[in-house]
């Protein structure tokens, strides 16, 4: 087929920007400087476990509150009017036209010490350190990421038929029966996407735990990017062994996809 | 049938965006009928039918369930349950979980959730379907789940929105006899909303007649057909030869210039009246012995019959009759009195009869401007002073839409429209009044057009004098 040559040049640029660099990674991984094979940086970055599982901990969180504050919002959006549908997608995206490093520079300025969020809790008495904790952390996560699960969400949930909705109700649903029986088995869908677009960049981001979580909330980002001026065979290692985390919870996600989302 | 009503409307009025959809409708619905809402698009057939099943409230008036006011209870808490237009079911449940979607929710036991489901799916002709996935199912099948799905919650009332619209017309009239049967074997009310007037006719008890958002008639489906009351219905319900006549007296009526005997009084003298005869009710005779005489222009065997257009004047009437005559013979035509069904006008007056005012006039010009709903028009008919009202009659023919689209009233709405013969009369709505316009165009039903008017068709008289106008 002639169309078939229209993806040449995504090809060619895939193989010189993605699949050349993560053959570079493995090959770091697996030898050292004088080309002989080893598992000793594998090895090595078993070292990182703790930041290992703190980024799954902190992408876990945020992906659960992503998810809490989205899925009343979403559902809310696709049941208004189509105008006022691409409005509030508008207005979701708003934040997203901004370079995602002055935003998060905005935060660190927001919440620093006597920054103006904390000269106001210290006026009326209370003084709770705002920055450098994973609650920091997190509440960046949530703010860089809430988007991309409100939007799958509310593409899956307006799909919804809404006479669907009106049978459930015809059938003896309450308000909250609807969402519970029908809305949310229907939404199974744009939850995993929603979910997989948060939790995997949540867990493989640096610089926003570097900037709001300071050098003890540090995640695996943060030490791949560190490592790897010094020892990029160890680096290359975690990189690998994380990207074969998320591989692994991908695979799971649509597994569980697939099951819930029969006949949609 | 029991004649109690279990479900009434009383004066239900529904606007959306100004525009009215349901005017005024009162409707008592008797238990264990099947009583159908027949109407073209847009008259609000499936307004009502959301308005009795809690999905919309209506502006103003009441909805009583047995006697009690309903008004505001949620569809959940009725005891009426619905089967929608493209069935709604649930994409993420099989058959069985479809149907038992409803049982599980009123947390019966298992064994009898199962055993109301395993009946319900054999009442339907679906034994054995139960873990089918929905949309592995034909739209018949679908169809049949939707319903069964509803029966089982054993409602008082089915609601059925056009259930049978996406299916094709062998499976559709299979479905209609199922239907019937379902209904009288379950012994429930059925409301079932229509635009095909065969379907109606076929399956209902009842037929409400719907047009514009308004009742046009209520009756049995012999009745709605044998007896419509009104060129509306008439043109709606099967085919139909609707003519002017003008009724001279009781039992003496005047069609395409001859004089038939018929039935109905009560009209009063030399009253214009609408005619509606079926085309199977006119006899054919020969020239001498008919009461009109007409030419035959086209003859088409459709099987049981001949279908016959037969010219008398400039008026073509459609016959059905058994027996042919070829295409450009003679014959004459009869109808027994009771074929000849007599009608109020849906039109009260037989022209357009309305007051402008002049805005400008010169006194050296035959021309003057009028306002005619806020819009300034020229009208030649000699000078008036500026301030005069003009009393104006024009008949149907001095309006017209220009095929343009462009039009001195902009927007006017088409109510109606009634082919008579020889032309289309066709009532419209402007912001401000009613308007009968005759046309050889057709237009469409419920959309907006622009008219003209020919004022040299119509006759002017001015109602004051500039004198009277001043003193005000």
């Amino acid at each position: 087929m002639k169309t078939k040559k229209l993806i040449i040049p995504y090809i060619l640029w895939m193989v010189v920007f993605t699949l050349i660099p993560l053959v570079l990674i493995i090959s770091n991984t697996c030898r050292d400087n004088n080309g002989n094979f080893t598992l000793m940086f594998l090895q090595k970055a078993l070292n990182y476990k703790d930041e290992f599982l703190y980024s799954l901990w902190v992408a876990f969180l945020s992906t659960s509150i992503c998810l809490v504050l989205a899925y009343p919002l979403s559902y809310f959006i696709s049941q208004s009017s189509e105008r006022a549908q691409s409005t509030y997608t508008m207005l979701i995206m708003v934040p997203m036209w901004m370079n995602f490093l002055l935003r998060v520079r905005a935060w660190v300025l927001l919440l620093q010490t006597n920054g103006p969020i904390d000269s106001f809790l210290n006026m009326i008495g209370i003084d709770i350190p705002l920055m450098y904790n994973t609650g920091a952390v997190v509440l960046g996560m949530v703010y860089e990421f809430l988007p991309f699960m409100i939007l799958p969400l509310t593409t899956v949930m307006g799909k919804i038929d809404k006479s669907l909705i009106e049978a459930a109700q015809d059938l003896g649903c309450s308000k909250f029966n609807v969402i519970r029986k029908v809305v949310f088995p229907l939404s199974v869908p744009g939850i995993i996407s929603g979910v997989t677009m948060v939790f995997v960049p949540s867990a493989s981001t640096f610089l926003v735990s570097q900037y709001l979580g300071g050098p003890n909330n540090r995640m695996i980002g943060d030490v791949i990017e560190m490592l790897y001026k010094s020892d990029k065979h160890t680096a290359s290692a975690i990189a690998l062994l994380l990207m074969i985390v998320i591989l692994v919870f991908m695979v799971i996600m649509n597994r569980f996809g697939d099951e819930e989302a029969v006949g949609v | 049938m029991e004649q109690k009503p279990i479900v009434s409307l009383r004066n239900i009025n529904v606007k959306f965006d100004g525009e009215v959809i349901l005017n005024n409708i009162d409707l008592d619905i008797m238990d264990k009928e099947f009583i159908t809402l027949l109407g073209p698009s847009g008259c609000g057939k499936t307004t009502t039918l959301r308005i009795i099943g809690g999905f919309l409230e209506p502006d103003s008036g009441d909805v009583f369930y047995e006697g009690k006011r309903i008004n505001g209870t949620p569809p959940n808490k009725r005891n009426i349950n619905t089967v929608f237009q493209k069935y709604a079911l649930f994409p993420h449940l099989n058959v069985y979980e479809n149907v038992a979607f409803g049982l599980k929710l009123k947390k019966l036991p298992k064994e009898e959730i199962k055993a109301r489901v395993t009946k319900m799916l054999a009442i339907v002709d679906l034994k054995g379907y139960e873990k089918r996935a929905v949309s592995k199912l034909s739209g018949g099948q679908q169809q049949r789940v939707a319903i069964a799905r509803a029966l089982v919650c054993d409602p008082d009332v089915l609601l059925l929105d056009e259930p049978l619209g996406a299916l094709d017309l062998k499976l559709r009239k299979d479905m209609q006899i199922e239907l019937k049967r379902i209904q009288k074997m379950t012994r429930k009310t059925f409301v079932y909303v229509t635009h095909d007037q065969e379907e109606a006719l076929t399956m209902s008890d009842r037929v409400v007649v719907m047009n514009n958002g308004k009742i046009e008639q209520i009756g049995t489906p012999i009745d709605i057909y044998n007896e419509p009351a009104n060129a509306f219905v008439a043109d709606f319900i099967g085919e139909a030869n609707i003519l002017d006549g003008l009724m001279l007296k009781d039992y003496r009526v005047r069609i395409l210039g001859s004089d038939f005997k018929c039935v109905d009084k009560g009209f009063g003298e030399n009253t214009p009246v609408d005619i509606v005869i079926r085309p199977e009710d006119i006899e054919v005779t020969s020239p001498e012995e008919g009461t009109v005489v007409g030419d035959v222009t086209g003859v088409v065997f459709k099987g049981v019959h001949y279908e016959m257009e037969v010219k008398v004047g400039k008026c073509t009437l459609l016959i059905h009759s058994t027996v042919s005559s070829p295409a450009g013979s003679r014959i004459g035509m009869r109808v027994s009195p009771d074929n000849i069904h007599i009608m109020n006008k849906l039109f009260p007056t037989p022209y357009n009869e309305f007051t402008a005012e002049v805005v400008d006039s010169a006194e050296d010009s035959p021309v003057v401007t009028i306002s005619v709903e806020g819009k300034e028009l020229e009208l030649e008919n000699g000078y008036y002073p500026k301030g005069t009202i003009l009393s104006i009659q024009l008949p149907p023919d001095g309006l017209y839409v220009d095929g343009e689209g462009v039009g001195q009233l902009t927007d006017v709405f088409v109510e109606s429209v009634i082919w008579k013969g020889a032309h289309n009369e066709i009532i419209l709505e402007s912001d401000e009044r009613k308007w009968i316009m005759h046309s050889a165009q057709d237009e469409q039903v419920a959309t907006y057009v622009p008219i003209c008017f020919d004022f040299s068709k119509a006759v002017v008289t001015p109602v004051n004098t500039q004198e009277d106008a001043d003193e005000n």
